[in-house]
C-alpha cells in the first residue's frame, strides 16, 4: 500500500522513522491510558521532573561561570549575581526552584501515600522514589555551601560535623566529604562534584528506572473512577503543563515580587539584590550568630534542640537515629500497607510526620522571631526587677515585699524575657549579617576589583566592617561611640567612663571639647582622671575670657585641629587654619602646654598636637597612650594596646590598630568615590 | 514498509475507527496546542536566563590600548638583534584585579647608533602562539607551526602565517624610557586588525 503523498518534511520524518523507529517510541511515551481520565492530583510527579529539568538547565549555565575554590567561589558567585547580565535571574531561578522542589517532593509523596499508590505491585517504585527524595535533599544540602558565604559555610560545618558522629565510619566519612581535615578548596571541589555530578547523575539513573517502572504498572488511579478513561497525551499532559507553568510562575513571583514592591514604593531596584542571597564571604574567624539551615531543614535543627543536655548521644539520636528510623518506617510502608488497617496507619503516620515537621519548623521560626511580636513595654517592670535582683528569686521576693502572686507572675515574665533576648540576639545577628553582606558586595565593586587573595582579605581589613567589632571588644568598655544627636545618646554617654569618640577629630568634636559646658561632661573628660585637670580649667577659665580668646580665635583653633586630623574644615572657618596653627603653637596659647610641630614645648603629660587626630597620631595613641608624645605619666586608665612585655603579645596587632584608627577617622571606601 | 497498527485508544487513530469522532479530535488538538504552549512557556525562563548570562561576555570589552613602559634604552644593545622584554600592566580578570603583572612580551631591537626602537609583538599572527627568537640562525620561529620571520619581523616564505609579525607603536622618552603601545591583533587574517 502506497503511503499518501507527503511534503518534504514528512519525507524526512519517514526517513528518520524508518531508521530509528521514533514514532513508535514517542507513541509509547505519549499514549498511556489514564484510568478514569486526567486529574490534577496526578500532576506532582511531572512537576518534579520539570523542576529537575529547570535545575539542570540553570545549573549548567551557572556551572559555566562558577569557580569552586576558597578564593574564587564567593567571588565568582558575586560576579554572576551582581555583574553578569541576567545572572541574578539565573541564580534566582536555581535557588527558588530548589526550594520549590522540596515542596513538590512533599506533595508527591503525600499524594502517593494517600492514594495508596505505594502498594503492590508498586513497592519497588516507592522505594525508588524514596531514594530520589534523598538525592534531591542531598543536592539541596551540597548546593547550599557552594557560594562559600557565611551562611553556607556555617550550615555545612554543622551538617558535616553531624555526619561525623555516625558510629564507626563517621569521622572518616566527614574527612572524605570535606576533602581533608580542614574546610577549604577540596571541600568546595568535592561538594561541587557531588552537587553537579555524582548526585544528579545518580538521580537521572534512578529517575529513568522510576519512570520505567511507573509505566510498567501504569498510573495508579484513585478510586472511584467517575469519568471515562483518558490519555496521557494530551489530556494529562495538559494538566501537567499547566501545573508546571504555575510552579514557574510562583518561582518567578518569589524572585520578582520584591522588585515590584520596591518599584511601587518608588525605590530604585538593583537586580543584584533580587533572587538568591549572597552573604559575606566565609570566615572561620568571625562568629556568625545568624547561622540557620535552609528553611526545609529547620525542623531537623529544631528537633536537635529536643535533645539539649544529652551531649553527643543527643546529636546521634536527633540527627541520625530518629530520622533514620522514620526513613526506615517509610520504606516499610508498602509492606505495612498490605496488613489490615495498614494503609490507614501509613496515611496517619505520614500526616503525623508532616505535622511534626510543620510544628518543629513553626517552633524554630517562633523562637527566632519571638521578639517581633512580643510587646516589650509590657515586660518593662520585669526587666527592671531582673536588672535589680540579677534574676535571683529570693531577692525578687524581698523586692516585692512578699507578694507571692506577683513574684510568680514576674518570674513567668522573666522566662518570656529570656526568650525575647535570645530572639533579639538572633534578629540582631541577621541584621548584622545583612549589613556585612551588603558591605562585602560594595567592596567587591571597587574599581581595583578583588585582589588575587580573595574577598576575605578585603573584608578583614575593612575599617567599616571590622572597626565597630574591634571597638566593641576593646574600647567600648570605657569609650562611647555614639552620635550625640541620636535618641539614646545621653544614656550611653553617661554610662561610659571615657570620651565619646564619635566623629573624633571633626570640627564638631573639637568644638565640644573647647566648650566650657561640655569639657567636663561625660562626653569628654567628665568621667576620667582629667576631670579636674589643667585642660578642663583652661577651657572653663581661659577660653571664656573674650579678651584673650575672642570667638574668632577659638574658631581658628578648631579649624587648625580639624585640618590636622585630616577632617573637612567647615567652609565658614576654612580661612582660619593658618591663624589657628599659630595659636596652637604659641606659648601663651595652646603651645604653653602642648607641643605643636617645632614650638619647643616640653612633653610632660599633654598630648603632642602635631598631626593630632590623624591616622599616624591615632595609631600611636592606641598603641601606647602612656608614651610621652601622648599622655605620658598622666595617662588615665587606657591600656597600651600595641605594647607588650617581652615574650608577650600585645592586645592588638598593628593591622587591628590601623583598622580602628581608620574607622574612628571615617576613612573607609565609599562607592561614591568612584 | 511495516504499517503501524491502528490503535483505537489513540486519538490519532480515533477518526479511523469512528468517523464521528471529529469534534473530540478537535478538542484533542486544542489540548495539544495548549499543553505544548504551557510546557514551552514554563521552560522558557530558565533557558532565557541561562542564555542571557551565557552571552554576557559579548558585551565586555578589553582594556583600552595604552603606552606602557617596557624597558630603558640602555637595556637594548644597538646591534639590530631583538631582545625579549615582559610587558607589565595592571590586569582585570573577571572579578580579580592584578596589580603590575606580566601580561605578555615584546621583542625590542634597534640598529647601530639609532635611538629609534622597533617593537614586535611576540604573539604569532598565524594562530597566536608565542614566537621564539633563535639566536643561532638569527631569525624568529614560532614553535607551533614553524612560521619564520626575519629580524625585523618580515615573513620568510613559505610560511603558514598570513602576515609579518605585528609591530607595536613604540616611543622613546627623553630620559631613555622605552614605551610600547600594548595591543593584540586578530590572528589568522592577512590584515592587521586590533582585537577587542
Amino acid at each position: 500500500m502506497t503511503p499518501p503523498r507527503r511534503g518534504p518534511l514528512g519525507r524526512v520524518a519517514d526517513f528518520l522513522d524508518d531508521r530509528t523507529g521514533y514514532r513508535a517510541l514517542l507513541h509509547e511515551a505519549l499514549y498511556e491510558r489514564v484510568p478514569g481520565g486526567a486529574r490534577w492530583r496526578y500532576v506532582w510527579g511531572s512537576t518534579l521532573v520539570f523542576a529537575f529539568l529547570t535545575q539542570v538547565i540553570t545549573g549548567l549555565f551557572l556551572w559555566a561561570n562558577y569557580a569552586p575554590s576558597a578564593q574564587t567561589a564567593w567571588e565568582s558567585v558575586f560576579f554572576i549575581q551582581h555583574e553578569m547580565a541576567g545572572g541574578w535571574l539565573l541564580r534566582g531561578i536555581h535557588h527558588v526552584m530548589a526550594q520549590a522542589m522540596v515542596v513538590l517532593l512533599a506533595l508527591h509523596l503525600l499524594q502517593v501515600v494517600i492514594d495508596g499508590a505505594y502498594k503492590a505491585p508498586r513497592e519497588v517504585n516507592f522505594w525508588l522514589g524514596l531514594v530520589l527524595m534523598m538525592l534531591v535533599l542531598g543536592m539541596a544540602l551540597t548546593g547550599y555551601l557552594l557560594p562559600w558565604d557565611q551562611k553556607g559555610y556555617w550550615a555545612t560545618i554543622v551538617a558535616t560535623n553531624l555526619a561525623g558522629i555516625v558510629p564507626v565510619v563517621g569521622p572518616s566519612l566527614q574527612q572524605l566529604v570535606i576533602g581533608g581535615p580542614e574546610y577549604g578548596h577540596h571541600t568546595l571541589t568535592r561538594f561541587f562534584a557531588l552537587h553537579a555530578g555524582f548526585l544528579p547523575a545518580t538521580l537521572v539513573l534512578f529517575l529513568v528506572v522510576h519512570l520505567a517502572v511507573f509505566r510498567r504498572h501504569g498510573l495508579h488511579a484513585k478510586q472511584p473512577l467517575t469519568k471515562p478513561d483518558g490519555m496521557f497525551w494530551p489530556d494529562q499532559l495538559l494538566k501537567d503543563a499547566v501545573a508546571m507553568l504555575a510552579v514557574m510562575a510562583v518561582v518567578l513571583g518569589v524572585i520578582l515580587v520584591p522588585a515590584a514592591r520596591a518599584m511601587l514604593a518608588g525605590e530604585a531596584v538593583h537586580p543584584g539584590h533580587l533572587g538568591a542571597e549572597l552573604g559575606a564571604p566565609a570566615d572561620p574567624s568571625q562568629p556568625y550568630a545568624a547561622a540557620r539551615p535552609e528553611w526545609y531543614f529547620l525542623f531537623l535543627f529544631q528537633f536537635l534542640k529536643v535533645f539539649e543536655g544529652w551531649g553527643a548521644t543527643g546529636e546521634f539520636v536527633g540527627a541520625i537515629l530518629v530520622p533514620g528510623l522514620i526513613m526506615a518506617a517509610m520504606a516499610l510502608m508498602p509492606i505495612v500497607g498490605g496488613w489490615r488497617l495498614g494503609h490507614r496507619f501509613n496515611v496517619a503516620f505520614t500526616l503525623a510526620i508532616l505535622a511534626g515537621v510543620g510544628l518543629l519548623t513553626g517552633l524554630a521560626l517562633r523562637e527566632d522571631y519571638y521578639a517581633l511580636w512580643v510587646d516589650r513595654a509590657a515586660l518593662a517592670e520585669a526587666e527592671t526587677l531582673h536588672d535589680q535582683t540579677g534574676g535571683d528569686r529570693v531577692k525578687l521576693a524581698a523586692a516585692l515585699g512578699g507578694d507571692r502572686a506577683k513574684a510568680t507572675a514576674i518570674e513567668r515574665q522573666w522566662k518570656t524575657l529570656e526568650k525575647v533576648r535570645r530572639s533579639q540576639a538572633f534578629l540582631d545577628a541577621v541584621k548584622l549579617a545583612k549589613a556585612d553582606a551588603a558591605r562585602a558586595v560594595e567592596l567587591a565593586g571597587r574599581p581595583e576589583r578583588i585582589p588575587p587573595a580573595g574577598m576575605l582579605a578585603v573584608v578583614r581589613g575593612d575599617p567599616l566592617m571590622q572597626g565597630p567589632r574591634l571597638f566593641a571588644q576593646h574600647c567600648a568598655g570605657c569609650h562611647a561611640h555614639v552620635d550625640p544627636l541620636a535618641a539614646d545618646a545621653e544614656a550611653v554617654i553617661a554610662a561610659s567612663s571615657a570620651a565619646n569618640l564619635f566623629a573624633f577629630g571633626s570640627a564638631d568634636w573639637i568644638r565640644g571639647l573647647l566648650d566650657p559646658e561640655q569639657v567636663a561632661g561625660p562626653a569628654y573628660f567628665g568621667n576620667t582622671a582629667h576631670k579636674d585637670g589643667e585642660m578642663v580649667s583652661f577651657v572653663r577659665d581661659d577660653l571664656t575670657d573674650e579678651a584673650t580668646w575672642p570667638r574668632a580665635d577659638i574658631d581658628a583653633v578648631v579649624a587648625a585641629l580639624a585640618a590636622e586630623a585630616g577632617r573637612p574644615v567647615p567652609p565658614e572657618i576654612a580661612g582660619l587654619v593658618e591663624r589657628g596653627r599659630e595659636l596652637v603653637a604659641a606659648d601663651d596659647r595652646c603651645g604653653g602646654c602642648h607641643r605643636f610641630r617645632d614650638n619647643g614645648a616640653e612633653l610632660s603629660g599633654e598630648p603632642d598636637l602635631t598631626g593630632w587626630g590623624g591616622r599616624e597620631w591615632l595609631v600611636g595613641i592606641i598603641a601606647d597612650p602612656a608614651h610621652e608624645r601622648f599622655y605620658g605619666h598622666a595617662n588615665d586608665r587606657m591600656p597600651r594596646f600595641g605594647v607588650a612585655a617581652e615574650g608577650e603579645l600585645p592586645q592588638l596587632t598593628r593591622e587591628q590598630i590601623e583598622i580602628l584608627a581608620d574607622w574612628l577617622r571615617g576613612a573607609w571606601y565609599r562607592p561614591s568615590q568612584r | 514498509m511495516p504499517r503501524r497498527p491502528v490503535d483505537a485508544r489513540s486519538p490519532r487513530d480515533a477518526a479511523v475507527v469512528d468517523p464521528d469522532h471529529a469534534s473530540a479530535s478537535r478538542r484533542g488538538f486544542l489540548a495539544k496546542v495548549l499543553a505544548v504552549a504551557c510546557g514551552g512557556l514554563a521552560t522558557l525562563p530558565p533557558v532565557v536566563a541561562g542564555l542571557w548570562t551565557f552571552l554576557d561576555p559579548l558585551r565586555r570589552q578589553g582594556s583600552a590600548a595604552t603606552f606602557l613602559r617596557v624597558a630603558d634604552l640602555a637595556a637594548i644593545p644597538d646591534d639590530g638583534v631583538p631582545r625579549q622584554f615582559p610587558v607589565i600592566a595592571d590586569r582585570v580578570d573577571a572579578w580579580t584585579g592584578f596589580a603590575a603583572e606580566p601580561v605578555g612580551a615584546v621583542y625590542l631591537r634597534r640598529e647601530q647608533g639609532s635611538r629609534a626602537v622597533q617593537a614586535l609583538s611576540a604573539t604569532c599572527p598565524h594562530a597566536g602562539c608565542f614566537i621564539g627568537f633563535e639566536r643561532a640562525v638569527d631569525c624568529f620561529r614560532c614553535p607551533c607551526h614553524n612560521s619564520s620571520f626575519t629580524l625585523d619581523g618580515g615573513i620568510v616564505a613559505p610560511s603558514p602565517s598570513p602576515r609579518p609579525m605585528d609591530t607595536l607603536e613604540c616611543r622613546v622618552g627623553r630620559n631613555g624610557q622605552v614605551e610600547v603601545k600594548w595591543q593584540r591583533f586578530r590572528a589568522g587574517v592577512a590584515e592587521k586588525v586590533v582585537q577587542g
